[in-house]
């Protein structure tokens, strides 16, 4: 059979007679092109082109389409072509083929590149000077329900701060213990083993207490809780954007600021001080098991040395920091998913930012923190 | 080829299609002939989408075959967009992509040509399904519910199947552009020689773009042929349905 496409040009003085023969399909596409390239030259030369369809034996938009640039690079340069011998059941196909590409596409201009630079740090700067009137806003609408609910607390969503409460804090403790565990373990053999060389091993439990305590406690497990929940708040709230969720709850004249976010970022408040303190505990044992099997230092050893080391100051430093780093941890994940737009990939982008964003402001938090305890000597 | 095969685009014989203890489709056979737009109707939750997606192969079967252009369905495989497009009732479209790489998406996957010739053809069926060359740079996101069906239309015909799947093309646009829908999918299918395969509720769309209508009630095809016919037909099932309140009110309109 004959499928194999063909294109044979017969040239006689001006006129060129085109003849395409077997199946002008998509899936030719290769020789398609080939061929239509090899009679380009030949057409540039004629000054009549005569297309003479009554070889074809299939063809397809893409066949057409190839055969149709043909005719109009004859066309364009002011030659005269014409399909002949067009089978019924293909001339509605190229019919519709001449109507389309008849519009050249618009000129995209080129931007000034050192514009182009200014354009996008004037936009940077309105973006930041954004997030941070959202952040003051959602601060601000936190607070207004938070009065509501301390002047009415019937209205307290009181089941969906428990179920988040489970979901958040329940659910999170055996990964947060277990990471903090590890790195209690591998602070207090980096001690050991570095300490060893000036003999000052007995100082590692006082590093692994004040740092795990103060500093390192507190944020492994308000980074890791940013990456749990803060994630899965911006996807829930933004799949519930995206599928006019929280329009449905504005209707019905309930804030959902009311609903949704207050019990999510309560919760969030009330767990992270309490795993905060599972954190630091299961780092404390960490390091202890090390100091036993690593450091030759038995617990009765490691406990007393603990007790000297640290004092409620330390642990306090640590806990007071964790519900502000939660708070911003619920008003970012809340926020960005509320400015999820209708596409997936936004849904994406969001959640993506509001992780990156509460880890980084943590961190900027923690450091804040650092100072502010500096200097009341804490 | 043999000329019973040649005739059919689409056999579908025996089909046994069920989830859990609940049978869905029930011994259900259904030949759909080249070249013709069949609209297929039916109860809410009845089954009509779980066919076309058996069809299509997104539901495993539990008995019975189906015969896709002469040849049992499964062995598609990565061809399966220059056998069939589909047209999802929501569109489907990919929303990272573009309007144009959204079409030109399969042209990708499955031929080797240059990224001039893929340009063109990508314009060209925006073109055919009636869209601006101007609308190629838009995402998914930023189009109306209209413009998502043409763009998805655009999609399913990029290789120029023989078959056309449609899941509710109508659903969600206004009567004006659901007619103009309906009267692009009729040029649509003469141009190119489509069958189509249509899942759809729009009375209007049945009577004048279909070319026969199958019922589907009890998991079984109940009535099969032009709408005249269908409204002669004595299942109580389809005397409920097209001769309902709203479905008379229309066709005293249509009269």
């Amino acid at each position: 059979m004959n499928h194999e496409p063909l294109l044979l040009a017969t040239p006689s003085g001006d006129a060129l007679n085109l003849r395409p023969e077997g199946r002008w399909t998509a899936a030719n596409v290769v020789t398609l092109e080939t061929l239509s390239r090899s009679v380009g030259a030949d057409v540039d030369r004629s000054r009549v082109v005569t297309l003479d369809m009554s070889g074809v034996s299939a063809l397809d938009t893409l066949g057409a389409w190839v055969l149709e640039k043909l005719s109009r690079r004859a066309a364009a340069s002011g030659k005269s072509a014409e399909f002949v011998g067009v089978a019924d059941h293909f001339s509605g196909l190229l019919d519709e083929v001449r109507q389309v590409n008849r519009h050249a596409p618009l000129p995209v201009a080129a931007p000034n590149p050192v514009l182009a630079r200014l354009g996008d740090l004037g936009k940077a700067t309105a973006g930041a000077r954004e997030d941070i009137t959202i952040f003051l806003q959602m601060l601000g609408a936190l607070f207004m329900a938070l009065i509501g609910v301390l002047r009415r607390p019937r209205s307290l969503r009181l089941t969906s701060l428990i179920y988040q409460l489970y979901r958040i804090g329940w659910q999170a403790i055996p990964i947060i213990a277990l990471i903090t565990f590890l790195i209690g373990a591998i602070i207090a053999q980096q001690g050991f083993f570095h300490f060893r060389r000036f003999g000052a091993e007995s100082y590692t439990v006082d590093m692994v207490g004040i740092l795990v305590l103060r500093e390192l406690g507190v944020l492994i497990v308000a980074i890791m809780v940013a990456g749990r929940s803060g994630s899965a708040y911006t996807a829930e709230l933004g799949s519930m954007k995206m599928r006019e969720e929280i329009d449905a709850l504005s209707t019905m004249g309930l804030d959902p600021v009311d609903v949704l976010i207050l019990p999510r970022v309560a919760a969030l408040v009330i767990a992270l001080p309490i795993l905060t303190f599972i954190g630091s505990i299961a780092a404390l044992y960490g390091g202890g098991l090390v100091a036993q099997f690593y450091g030759d230092m038995g617990p009765a050893i490691y406990i007393a040395r603990l007790h000297e080391a640290i004092s409620v100051t330390h642990f306090k430093v640590g806990i007071l920091k964790a519900p502000f780093m939660a708070l911003v941890i619920g008003i970012v994940a809340c926020s960005e998913g509320l400015r999820v737009k209708g596409s997936a990939e936004s849904l994406g982008r969001q959640t993506t930012t509001s992780v990156v964003k509460s880890i980084f402001l943590v961190i900027v938090l923690d450091g804040l923190f650092a100072i502010f305890f500096a200097s009341i000597g804490m | 080829m043999d000329v019973a095969q040649d005739q059919f685009a689409i056999r579908v014989h025996d089909l046994v299609v069920g989830f859990g203890r609940q049978t869905v489709l029930d011994h259900l056979s259904l030949d759909v002939r080249r070249g013709e737009i069949l609209g297929l109707v039916g109860a809410s939750g009845g089954g009509k989408s779980v066919l076309m997606r058996t069809i299509i192969g997104l539901i495993p079967r539990q008995g019975g075959t189906i015969e896709v252009m002469g040849q049992p369905t499964g062995g598609h495989g990565r061809g399966a967009a220059t056998i069939w497009g589909i047209l999802f009732q929501q569109g489907a479209l990919f929303s990272s992509l573009t309007v144009r790489q959204n079409v030109q998406f399969p042209l990708r996957e499955n031929l080797v040509l240059s990224q001039e010739l893929m340009d063109e053809i990508a314009i060209a069926k925006l073109e055919m399904v009636g869209l601006r060359p101007q609308d190629a740079d838009k995402y998914p996101a930023e189009l109306s519910g209209g413009m998502t069906k043409r763009v998805a239309l655009a999609r399913a015909l990029a290789l120029d199947p023989p078959i056309l799947f449609l899941d509710e093309p109508t659903s969600g646009l206004d009567p004006i552009a659901a007619g103009d829908f309906d009267v692009l999918i009729k040029t649509l299918q003469k141009t190119l020689g489509l069958t189509v395969f249509m899942v759809t509720h729009d009375l209007a769309s049945l009577t004048t773009v279909c070319d026969r209508v199958a019922a589907l009630a009890d998991g079984k095809i109940v009535a099969i042929g032009p709408m005249r016919e269908l409204l002669q037909s004595e299942h109580p099932w389809v005397r409920a349905y097209f001769h309902g309140k709203r479905s008379q009110m229309l066709q005293h309109e249509m009269r």
